[in-house]
C-alpha cells in the first residue's frame, strides 16, 4: 500500500491473514457457506481424533510413545479440574477437556506457516467465553438457588465496605467473558500480527537477517504462548466453575 | 500524510496505547518475579501454586492486550 | 489504510467484519459437538479404562509384591534360624570331639609317664649294680696288687693288714 506514496518497499498486510474467505470462491458468506474457518477448524478435529482416538486403539497397559501423550494430556487435564473445582467438579471433566483441546489445537494449528488461525477472531472466542459463562451462571443458579448470589457478598470482610466490594464483584463478575475471550483473541491476533510484520521486513536485503532472527524468535514465543494461554482458558473455565460450584468464600 | 489531522491522531493513539504494553509487561513480570520470589523461600509450597502463577499473569496480561487492541483498532478499524 | 480501496483493504480489521460472524460461530458449534461427542463416547472412556486398569494391575502387582516380600521374610528367618541350629550343633560336636580326644591323650601320656618312670627306676637299678661290682673289683685288684708288690719288695704280706690298709685308703678316696 506504501509502496505508490512514500517510496517504502515494505508493503504491511499483518491482517490479511485473519481474513475468512470462502473454501470453494465466490464472495458471499453465508452462515452455512465453507470458509477456510470450516477447513482449519475440521484440522482441528482431526488432530483431537489423531492425539485421543488412534494413539489408544490398542489400549495397552504398557503405553507405547504415542498413547503416553494421550495420557499425558488427559491426566493433566483431569488433575487441573480435581485440583481446582475439587471432586464435585470432576463430572463437568468431558467440558473442560473439549474445550481444551479445541483450543490448544486451533491455537498450534494456527502457527502452521499460511495459516489461519480461528482462535484469533473473537467471533470465535467470545462465543466460548460466553457458553462457559452462561453455563456456569445458570449452574450456580440451578445448584445453590439464590444462596449463588453469595459470591458477591464477602462475608469475610467488614460490613461497612461490603456493598462497596458487592459491587466491584459484580462488575468484575459480569466483564470475566470480555476479558476471557479478549485475552485469548487478543493473545493470537498479537503474535500472528508481530510475526508478519517482521516477516515483512525481510523485503529488505539489509535487514532480511533481522528480520529471520525476529521471526524465529517470536515464533519460539508464539508456540509458548499458544500451549499457555490455551492453559488460562482452560484453568479460568475451571475458577469459574469452582464459583458456580461453592460460591461460598 | 498532507495535513490529515485524524490520521496523525490514529497513529499517534495507537503509539501511546503501546505504553499500556510496557507497562502490562512490568506487570506480568511483577507476579513472575514475586512468584519465583516466594518460591525461593518455600520451594515445596511453590508446585501446588503455578496454577495461581499462571492466572495471575493471565489476569496482568489481558490488561496490556487490551491496549494492544485499542491500538489495533486505531490502526485499522477507525 | 482506511483510505485504500481494494478487497483486502475494504475488511480493515478482520475480527470485525460482522458479517462472517455467523458463519464462524455456526462452524464453531459444528466442530465444539463433534470434539464433545468424539472426547465423551470415545476417546475418555478409553483412556479412562486404561488408566483405571493400568492402575488396578499396579496395585495388584504392589500387593502380590507386599506378599512375596513377607514370604521371602519367612524364609530367610527360616534360613538364618536353621544355620543358628546348625552352627550350635556344629560347636557342640567339635566341643565333644575335643574332649574325647583329650581324654585319649591324658590317659596315653599318663601311660607313657608311667612306662618312662618304670624304665629309669630299672636303669637307675642296674647302674647302681654295675657300679657297686666295679668298687669290688677295685678293691679286689688294689689288695693284689698291693700284696704283689709288697712280696717283691721282700715282705712277707700280712693278709690282714694289707686289707686294712687298702680298705681305708679306698674310703680316703670316695
Amino acid at each position: 500500500m506504501a509502496t505508490e506514496e512514500s517510496g517504502s518497499v515494505f508493503s504491511f498486510h499483518p491482517m490479511d491473514q485473519f481474513i475468512v474467505k470462502p473454501l470453494f470462491g465466490g464472495t458471499e458468506i453465508h452462515w452455512y457457506t465453507p470458509t477456510n474457518v470450516t477447513f482449519w477448524m475440521a484440522l482441528t478435529v482431526l488432530c483431537v481424533v489423531l492425539l485421543l482416538v488412534v494413539t489408544t486403539r490398542k489400549r495397552a497397559t504398557i503405553p507405547s510413545r504415542s498413547q503416553s501423550i494421550a495420557e499425558l494430556t488427559y491426566g493433566f487435564i483431569y488433575k487441573m479440574v480435581e485440583d481446582v473445582t475439587g471432586k464435585d467438579g470432576v463430572k463437568y471433566f468431558p467440558y473442560i477437556m473439549t474445550l481444551f483441546l479445541f483450543v490448544l489445537f486451533a491455537n498450534f494449528l494456527g502457527l502452521v506457516p499460511m495459516a489461519f488461525t480461528t482462535t484469533s477472531h473473537i467471533a470465535v472466542t467470545a462465543t466460548l467465553a460466553f457458553a462457559v459463562f452462561f453455563a456456569v451462571t445458570i449452574l450456580g443458579f440451578v445448584k445453590n438457588g439464590a444462596s449463588f448470589l453469595s459470591l458477591f457478598w464477602v462475608s469475610s470482610a467488614p460490613l461497612a465496605i461490603r456493598p462497596v466490594l458487592a459491587i466491584i464483584e459484580i462488575i468484575s463478575y459480569f466483564v470475566r467473558p470480555v476479558s476471557h475471550s479478549i485475552r485469548l483473541a487478543g493473545n493470537m491476533t498479537a503474535g500472528h500480527a508481530v510475526i508478519k510484520v517482521f516477516a515483512t521486513f525481510a523485503a529488505a536485503v539489509a535487514l532480511s537477517p533481522l528480520a529471520i532472527l525476529g521471526v524465529t524468535a517470536m515464533y519460539g514465543l508464539e508456540v509458548l504462548v499458544s500451549f499457555i494461554q490455551a492453559y488460562v482458558f482452560t484453568i479460568l473455565t475451571c475458577v469459574y466453575l469452582k464459583d458456580a460450584l461453592h460460591p461460598h468464600h | 500524510m498532507e495535513g490529515d489531522i485524524a490520521e496523525m491522531g490514529k497513529f499517534i493513539g495507537a503509539g501511546l496505547s503501546a505504553f499500556g504494553m510496557g507497562l502490562a509487561a512490568m506487570g506480568v513480570g511483577n507476579v513472575a518475579g514475586n512468584f519465583l520470589a516466594g518460591a525461593l523461600r518455600n520451594p515445596s509450597a511453590a508446585a501446588g501454586q503455578t496454577a495461581t502463577l499462571f492466572i495471575g499473569i493471565a489476569f496482568a496480561e489481558a490488561l496490556g492486550i487490551f491496549s494492544f487492541l485499542v491500538a489495533l483498532l486505531l490502526m485499522f478499524a477507525v | 489504510m482506511a483510505t485504500e480501496s481494494g478487497a483486502a483493504e475494504a475488511v480493515g480489521m478482520p475480527q470485525l467484519d460482522f458479517s462472517t460472524f455467523p458463519n464462524q460461530i455456526f462452524w464453531l458449534v459444528v466442530t465444539i459437538v463433534v470434539i464433545y461427542f468424539i472426547l465423551s463416547r470415545v476417546a475418555l472412556p478409553r483412556i479412562g479404562a486404561v488408566l483405571a486398569e493400568r492402575q488396578g494391575s499396579i496395585t495388584n502387582d504392589i500387593a502380590a509384591a507386599e506378599e512375596y516380600k513377607l514370604k521371602a521374610k519367612e524364609a530367610e528367618e527360616a534360613y538364618n534360624k536353621a544355620l543358628a541350629d546348625a552352627r550350635t550343633e556344629a560347636q557342640r560336636i567339635v566341643a565333644e570331639a575335643k574332649a574325647e580326644i583329650q581324654a585319649d591323650l591324658d590317659q596315653a601320656i599318663a601311660k607313657a609317664d608311667a612306662e618312662i618312670s618304670a624304665q629309669a627306676a630299672e636303669s637307675e637299678k642296674r647302674i647302681g649294680e654295675i657300679r657297686e661290682s666295679a668298687m669290688d673289683s677295685v678293691t679286689e685288684v688294689a689288695k693284689e696288687t698291693t700284696k704283689a708288690i709288697v712280696a717283691s719288695f721282700g715282705g712277707k704280706a700280712d693278709a690282714r693288714s694289707v686289707n686294712a690298709a687298702v680298705n681305708a685308703r679306698l674310703k680316703d678316696m670316695s
